[in-house]
């Protein structure tokens, strides 16, 4: 009983103080926006019109076909029509295009013979995201019509991909991006939260009041997972709102990984607390903890394709487990049941990093 | 069965790497009594209470304070000690009420007394004026009174002020300390650490450390009857140059100007120190009036905290 009050005091003063630290009350708000905002419009992975040249030295109807479904692909801008495989060559050397499509002039005797290449695609490089763009074009079918079947052969790759049909950024974006804003806000506001107590000699005070460590870590967090699930809701909101991104699966599953995500970033960021002593240190720990979490969590690069040792390290950390919660939630329709080892890792991990933290704040200086 | 000390320390050592910041530290502190703390800056006052109410594990040494051992669980101790620590340990961006509200739901003070005590908290420290201030932009007296507020809020048996005063105006302090005797007539006992001479006078025993060592202590009265040093204050013109000259005199263990009074101590065992300092002056052509005078507590501590190089064997 005692011990329900002390805890509800310690919550009471942490909602109060947050409430007029009027900096990190708009960070809780405004954050989560301005992050959604940047990723759903500025990191886009749709590649589309890049500046392109083209060089049609065979100049037949076929060629002239093939050129027409290439531009239809958006994917390409064709700004220019030149006549030698050198111009090409300047305008990607001057930046002008980015892509160069070289036709030569045995193109139809190519593409019925089907054993050389029968275009040329020139790519700038420099740019990494016109080198993936090349494996786009190279699906652009390249018909004999009106006589079918043969030289048929880049229609013979057919991609189909599930899930995110239109292959739009924002739907693959948003439920990791869910992970890493509630990470970045959960993780440096307990970071913090002890240290800065200390850094002020409120410490000293609360540590011989009778306050016990877990009534000080536990009414410490708590006001948090209510502003991680405003958080969360705030980003399906907007994402939902300007991007379209589906919610497929139960609303409630993905709260209830939502509120074990959370908790297990508070009792992080709580566990850097303890260990460091100043608020600078307890910045860089979290910012330590941060960079892997946005590379090797999924988020950013296809998790199957990291290197063992990097895959490990993803492992451990409860982004990882997370993002692959809500894109199941979110984008295949998986209730959570069948999502269970990730949800335990993050349960796991909550009980063991709060119950550390709380042994090592010993309620003492030294 | 309850000792007659609220405090007993044996031997109580904090070594912060080489530093032994508190070196065997032998204290008792009678219930009910105020008990002053008198020593220069780093001589081990705050590490000696913070080792008292637990934040700091001794080195060495072993303490008992209201009945529970220190080091150890100290957990049923903590509601029965008020802390006040040196520097300022409340929450700024809080209200003056906000913070003691805080202070009595965290000792758990009955919910239907709490703003009772509040309000009677906030007029016996003259701070209802400030009820709806943030205290981080109260002055440093004001905070000083908060902050002896909370610290007194849940009727603590043991208070322990770390120089609770500092920055306190002589008004407001002579208050203050009429608030801790009336505290001590009701049974608290009280350890207060301070700089203050004419604090430490008003304590019913004090202790003076310096450099981690407890080099005296007693009832001011003892303290002022044993220094071991014939004072004579010397009052002169030119206090300068009869500083000077007495200075120079091997028999003397130190000189202390207070404006044009000099207050000279020189050890017992010379008897005939006042002709000393006569004849020196009026060698060196210096015009004073010198007289035998009893000890002050500043001559006191003078005595007991001048260093290795300066005491005369
Ligand atoms: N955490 C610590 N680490 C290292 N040294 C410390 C620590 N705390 C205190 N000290 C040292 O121990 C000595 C005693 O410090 P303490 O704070 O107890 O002095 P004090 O008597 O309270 O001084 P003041 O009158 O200035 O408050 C000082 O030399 C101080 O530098
Ligand atoms: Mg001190």
């Amino acid at each position: 009983m005692k011990s329900l009050s002390r805890l509800g005091a310690i919550i009471k003063k942490e909602v109060r103080q947050l409430r007029r630290d009027r900096l990190t009350f708009g960070m809780v708000f405004g954050l989560p926006v301005i992050q959604i905002l940047l990723f759903g419009y500025a990191i886009n992975t749709d590649v589309r019109h890049l500046r392109t040249a083209v060089a049609n030295q065979a100049d037949t109807h076929l060629s002239r076909e093939f050129i027409a479904n290439i531009g239809a692909t958006q994917v390409v801008n064709i700004i220019d029509e030149v006549s030698t495989p050198e111009e090409l060559e300047s305008l990607l050397r001057r930046g002008e295009i980015s892509i160069g499509i070289l036709i030569p002039a045995d193109f139809d005797r190519r593409v019925l013979d089907g054993t050389r290449s029968a275009v040329q695609l020139l790519l700038d490089g420099s740019d990494p995201t016109v080198l993936s763009v090349a494996s786009q074009l190279r699906n652009v079918p390249i018909q004999y019509s009106p006589a079918a079947g043969t030289g048929n052969r880049a229609t013979a790759i057919e991609t189909r991909p599930y899930y995110n049909p239109e292959r739009r950024t924002p739907v693959n974006i948003v439920p990791g991006l869910m992970g890493v804003i509630l990470m970045m806000t959960m993780m440096l506001f307990t970071a913090v939260a002890i240290v800065r107590e200390r850094e002020r000699g409120n410490l000293e005070l609360l540590i011989n009041t009778p306050v016990s460590s877990a009534e000080l870590m536990i009414g410490k967090v708590t006001p948090y997972i209510a502003i991680g699930l405003l958080q969360l809701a705030l980003i399906l909101g907007v994402g939902q709102l300007l991007f379209d991104v589906p919610v497929r699966g139960s609303i409630m599953d993905l709260y209830i990984a939502g509120i074990a995500f959370i908790a297990a970033k508070l009792a992080l960021g709580l566990l850097i607390s303890t260990a460091v002593h100043t608020q600078f240190q307890a910045m860089q720990m979290t910012v330590f903890i941060l960079m892997p979490s946005i590379l090797l969590s999924g988020f950013m690069f296809p998790f199957d394709g990291m290197p063992a040792v990097a895959q490990f390290i993803g492992e451990i950390l409860p982004t990882t487990h997370f993002i692959r919660l809500t894109r199941g939630i979110m984008l295949r329709d998986a209730p959570l049941a069948e999502l269970t080892t990730d949800f335990y890792y993050l349960v796991g991990f909550t009980l063991v990093a709060m119950t550390i933290a709380a042994l090592r704040f010993t309620k003492r200086l030294d | 069965m309850s000792s007659e000390y609220a405090i007993e320390a044996r031997g109580l050592s904090k070594h912060f790497g080489s530093l032994k910041a508190v070196n065997q530290l032998d204290l008792k502190v009678p219930r009910g009594q105020i008990y002053g703390f008198l020593g220069p800056n780093g001589s081990g006052k705050s590490t000696t209470i913070r080792m008292l109410c637990g934040l700091l594990t001794p080195t060495e040494g072993t303490a008992t304070v209201l009945d529970t051992e220190v080091p150890g669980d100290s957990r049923d101790l903590k509601p029965k000690i008020g802390y006040m620590t040196q520097k300022f340990s409340l929450f700024g961006d809080m209200t003056v009420f906000e913070n003691l509200q805080f202070i009595s739901e965290i000792y758990s003070y009955p919910k239907s007394g709490r703003i009772g005590r509040i309000d009677e908290l906030l007029e016996k420290y003259d701070l209802t004026q400030q009820r709806r201030q943030m205290a981080g932009t109260m002055s440093g007296g004001q905070k000083q009174r908060l902050a002896l507020a909370c610290a007194v809020l849940h009727g603590p048996d043991l208070l322990l002020l770390d120089e609770p005063t500092s920055a306190v105006d002589p008004q407001s302090r002579r208050d203050f300390w009429s608030n801790l005797f009336r505290l001590a007539e009701r049974g608290t006992t009280i350890l207060v650490s301070t700089h203050y001479m004419d604090e430490a006078e008003r304590c019913h025993r004090l202790a003076i450390l310096d450099r981690g060592i407890k080099v005296a202590d007693g009832t001011p009265r003892d303290l002022q009857a044993s220094t071991g040093m014939r004072v004579i204050e010397v009052i002169a013109d030119d206090p300068y140059a009869a500083q000077a000259v007495i200075h120079d005199l091997a028999e003397v263990a130190s000189v202390t100007q207070l404006g044009v009074r000099l207050r000279v101590l020189i050890p017992e065992h010379h008897d005939n120190a006042l002709q000393i300092v006569e004849r020196a002056l009026s060698a060196a052509g210096v015009d004073a009036q010198s007289s035998l005078s009893s000890a002050t507590l500043e001559d006191v501590f003078v005595a007991v905290t001048m260093g290795p190089e300066e005491r005369i064997a």
